[in-house]
């Protein structure tokens, strides 16, 4: 708490620092007078700041939430709508792709040896370099809105859950493996007796991962749309025009859904674990 | 009070010593080491007492320990789990505060003799870093202390002849078993020739015929280095079999109920756990335990 | 898969070869033997069955080996019917059975190869290497036939040949995008990123009440969209270079902070102690201790951050930058429909990515030899 504290206030003189010369020439240009006051009032209300103060920002996020409708193109719930259900699409894609990616990969040698190498090796290729070709070659032949940016975060997100999932899935150890022999069970009492629960800590493990790079990837993808609606495509509306405060909302904006985000599959991952009689 | 060293053949111990000792002079010759070992009081500890706070209560680690321990002595602390004799070897070497009474270690408090480097500690396990070889494994305390580099490779090359692990230097933890690590570890504690050799368990995770090997070769190194040992312990046979003194300790509070004497040859083999001398101190032993025991239950 | 499989597989291969004799080539075609009429291909043809029929008659490795070869030669012959401007964009039924044949034989062969259990641990490491290889080929070539051979628009998806055509025929300006994006973006704001993450951990961990703040903090911040922040990087630091390695030394900075932390804090109750014994000061047991028992930790964050950094240094360049750098370029040719060209801006970041990759992954095998996971 006490350093959340710190780094505000670090925030707040940041930002003094970095807005003065901007407000100085502002005064300057009108060949106003000024005292030191002004000027540090001038840096705290600036319109197009550097650094936004906390307060600004808090401000334009808290009058983005509540001051328009829900639909409004300026409010800010609108477009993280927009990217949530982009979000929350490709990664329920992802996390299915992922989990059936996994166990084919458990169930078959052959699989195993040809696909992993290549799957931890497009983990080392930025990816979301791909995102703005997706988007062109799915727009050519005709697909737009949400599902090409599902596409994306569904393409991000499913690398972590297979690793994580075929990992989990050869998690029991040899002993356990022996004992299912030993009952003769077949592979698929084998899989839901003994592989799926012992791969449920590695599944919200990779989840949390998962879901945090589908929001990044939806994001990214709405960079190249033409800028329509979201939260990237604020972020890029904010920039051209010089809009800090913008930006810097639509980043709290981002911010906040990633944080929520993150605590719904914890809050799953605690109840399922209670379910299975961990300590939670 | 008979000591134990007197019927100790003195050309056994010259013989033992020389490859170790090479450097001292005065310490060489068993005659004067005895002279010094009933004089020196190396470990003195008056109205130790600790507690700690934990999430059911107080719990009295220790209460009111007191103990002197001469140079020279080997020393094995026995009891039930809970009742304070790793705690009290941590006092002694200043991993620990405590909560009152003080520890004076040759005549400096505990915290000047750890960092004046007086302490040879080997733990429960070997704690050897595996990114380190053997050889620089063994060199880690040296380098810590300032030893010279060709000073740092000849007490690695001459530590490890002493625990019979020549032959070892590149190889690196992991291939080694368990014995032979903790072997290693003792090389380790010894190879900056501390005032103390404090062990804790250190064969606690071995099986009993590596043990017994183990505790023969423990004694040889004793022999040969002539340190004060301090040994905590689960096993009756062990403490009987290493020590010339037993301190018997029983839990809740942590105390000690009993000091035995325990004077046999210096140059014991295994074989004396089967004389009549030897049953009738392990029999005391449990005793002191049993009555630790019934105290509290 | 056994014996008897196996041998079927190379058969059936052989007939998909041999049905082509009766099929049409290009859709529009007008001989329906479309093969007789090509000396060479039929000739080809007759090779190929015969290898494939050695295939089947052989066992164990050289089956596979010969497979293999005919399976490379059925390739080549259907590369070279695409550069008949009648085959190309307009294949036909009996095009695509010789490409099932290919699929087939490789299939077989990687399942073969797969099922070799071989004593020699050099043999089984080339084995190892051999399989995702041929099965990359094996989809690399899939693409480039489907592509020509279907006709598929190259606004919609170049073929593997093309964009390493456009690769070799761009390398200078490849070059000059690698050297802004990656040499100037990627790795300096790594180097800042990680250094001075690594530096706050330790600190956080020298003292305590610092830790206990910032884990979260750094737990946090680790999981938000960082490269958002590209566009204010951009105003503060400018178009050029530094506004990019801003944004990767901010998106690289909190793994390593949460990492190194982590690994910081592994170091055993009984080392600290030992060290304590020694009356090691901070410093020395850092150095000893903590740090070589994080090292682990620390290769972790390096190697997430390697594909971080460059991502944020992509996507960084998306919000402006002077003309150059892969990001850049990629949005520019994209807007363009040049996919042949971004196909090959990709091709360059991904091997940068992947060289990337790999040299951290090396000096990791050399330094954390000892740890349980790299003994294996």
């Amino acid at each position: 708490m006490t350093v959340v504290t710190v780094l505000i206030v670090i925030w707040y003189v940041a930002a003094v620092l970095m807005n003065l010369s901007l407000v100085r020439g502002g005064f300057e240009r009108e060949e106003a007078p000024y005292t030191t006051m002004e000027l540090l009032a001038g840096t705290m209300i600036a319109e197009r700041p550097l650094l936004p103060a906390p307060h600004q920002v808090v401000g334009a996020f808290v009058d983005g939430v509540f001051g328009y409708a829900p639909t409004a193109p300026r409010s800010l719930v609108y477009h993280s709508m927009v990217t949530l259900s982009a979000t929350l699409l490709g990664f329920a894609l992802g996390a299915l792709l992922g989990i059936v990616l996994a166990l084919a990969i458990v169930h078959s040698r052959v699989l195993e040896r040809s696909l992993m190498p290549w799957i931890i090796c497009s983990q080392m290729v930025p990816i979301l370099a791909l995102a703005p070709i997706f988007i062109v070659v799915l727009g050519a032949i005709g697909l737009q809105g949400l599902l090409p940016k599902s596409i994306i975060s569904a393409y991000l997100s499913f690398f972590p859950i297979t690793i994580g999932m075929v990992k989990g899935f050869t998690s029991p150890d040899p002993m356990q493996m022996d004992l299912m022999r030993t009952w003769s069970a077949t592979p698929r009492q084998v899989l839901s007796k003994l592989r799926w629960p012992s791969a449920v800590p590695y599944l919200f493990a990779s989840l949390k991962v998962a879901i945090t790079i589908s929001l990044i990837g939806a994001i990214v993808a709405e960079l190249p749309t033409g800028a329509e609606a979201g939260i990237g495509a604020r972020l890029l509306a904010g920039s051209y025009y010089g809009q800090t405060i913008q930006i810097w909302s639509a980043l709290v904006a981002a911010a906040v859904l990633a944080s929520s985000l993150i605590a719904v599959v914890s809050y799953a991952e605690r109840k399922v674990a209670q379910r299975m009689g961990g300590r939670a | 009070m008979p000591r134990a060293s007197r019927l100790w053949p003195s050309c056994v111990v010259t013989l033992l010593v020389e490859p170790v000792r090479m450097n001292s002079t005065a310490e060489t010759t068993p005659h004067i080491y005895q002279s010094t070992a009933t004089r020196t009081i190396a470990v003195d500890v008056s109205k130790v007492s600790l507690t700690f706070d934990t999430a059911d209560g107080k719990v009295e680690a220790l209460s009111n320990v007191d103990l002197q321990i001469g140079g020279g002595e080997f020393v094995s602390f026995i009891g039930p789990s809970g009742c304070g004799k790793t705690t009290l070897l941590r006092v002694i070497a200043d991993l620990q505060r405590p909560s009152s009474g003080a520890v004076t270690v040759n005549g400096m408090s505990a915290e000047q003799a750890r960092l004046g480097r007086n302490y040879g500690y080997v733990f429960q396990a070997p704690a050897l870093f595996p990114w380190r070889s053997i050889e620089a494994n063994l060199k880690l305390p040296l380098e810590l202390m300032g030893f010279s580099p060709t000073e740092q490779k000849q007490r690695a090359a001459r530590y490890l002849a002493l625990v019979n692990l020549t032959g070892f230097e590149r190889k690196f933890p992991w291939q080694l078993s368990g014995g032979m690590q903790q072997r290693v570890s003792i090389a380790r504690a010894l190879s900056f020739d501390p005032e103390l050799l404090l062990m804790d368990e250190p064969f606690g995770a071995l099986d009993e015929i590596v043990r017994d090997h183990l505790n023969e070769q423990l004694l040889q190194l004793w022999a040969k280095t002539r340190k004060t040992v301090l040994f905590v312990t689960h096993s009756i046979p062990e403490a009987v079999f290493l020590s010339t003194k037993i301190v018997v300790m029983s839990p809740r509070p942590g105390r000690i109920t009993d000091i035995i004497d325990c004077n046999f040859p210096r140059d014991r083999t295994l074989e004396i756990r089967e004389t009549p001398e030897f049953i009738a101190i392990a029999q005391r032993v449990r005793t002191g335990l049993r009555a630790g025991h019934s105290y509290e239950e | 898969m056994n014996r008897r499989q196996i041998r079927l597989g190379f058969i059936m291969s052989a007939v998909c070869v041999l049905i082509t004799l009766m099929l049409p080539l290009p859709l529009a075609g007008v001989p329906v033997a479309a093969l007789m009429a090509r000396p060479p291909t039929f000739l080809l043809t007759g090779v190929i069955v015969l290898v494939f029929g050695l295939a089947a008659g052989l066992r164990g490795l050289p089956a596979i080996v010969i497979g293999l070869i005919g399976a490379g030669i059925t390739a080549g012959m259907t590369l070279m019917l695409l550069r008949d401007p009648l085959i190309a964009g307009d294949a036909a039924s009996g095009f695509w059975m010789v490409v099932v044949g290919v699929w087939l034989a490789s299939w077989i062969c990687v399942v073969a190869l797969a099922g070799l259990k071989p004593r020699d641990s050099g043999f089984r490491k080339a084995i190892d290497l051999a399989i995702p290889l041929l099965f990359g080929a094996a989809v690399f070539y899939l693409w480039e036939v489907v592509v020509r051979g279907a006709g598929v628009p190259p606004v919609l998806l170049p073929s593997p040949s093309a964009a390493a055509a456009r690769f070799m025929a761009s390398l200078s300006m490849l070059g000059a995008d690698f050297v802004q994006t990656f040499i100037r973006g990627v790795l300096i704001g790594y180097t800042i990123g990680c250094s001075s993450g690594l530096l706050v951990a330790i600190l956080a961990h020298r003292f305590e009440f610092l830790g206990r703040g910032l884990l979260p903090l750094g737990n946090f911040f680790s999981a938000l969209p960082l490269v958002g922040v590209a566009p204010i990087m951009v105003m503060w630091f400018g178009f050029d270079w530094p506004s990019k390695a801003a944004v990767v030394a901010l998106v690289t900075f909190f793994p390593m902070l949460v990492n190194a932390l982590a690994g910081l804090q592994a170091a055993g109750d009984i080392e600290r102690d030992l060290m304590r014994s020694y009356g090691a000061s901070y410093a020395q047991t850092l150095i000893k201790l903590y740090l070589p028992a994080a090292l682990p930790f620390i290769f972790n964050a390096l190697k997430i951050n390697a594909t971080l950094a460059l991502i944020g240094a992509i996507v960084a360049e998306f919000f402006g930058t002077p003309t150059q750098g892969i990001g850049f370029r990629i949005s520019t040719e994209a807007g363009r429909m040049a996919l042949d060209m971004v196909w090959a801006e990709i091709a360059l970041a991904a091997i940068a990515g992947m060289a990337f990759y790999g040299l951290v992954a090396l000096a990791e095998r050399a330094t954390t030899f000892w740890h349980p996971s790299m003994r294996a």
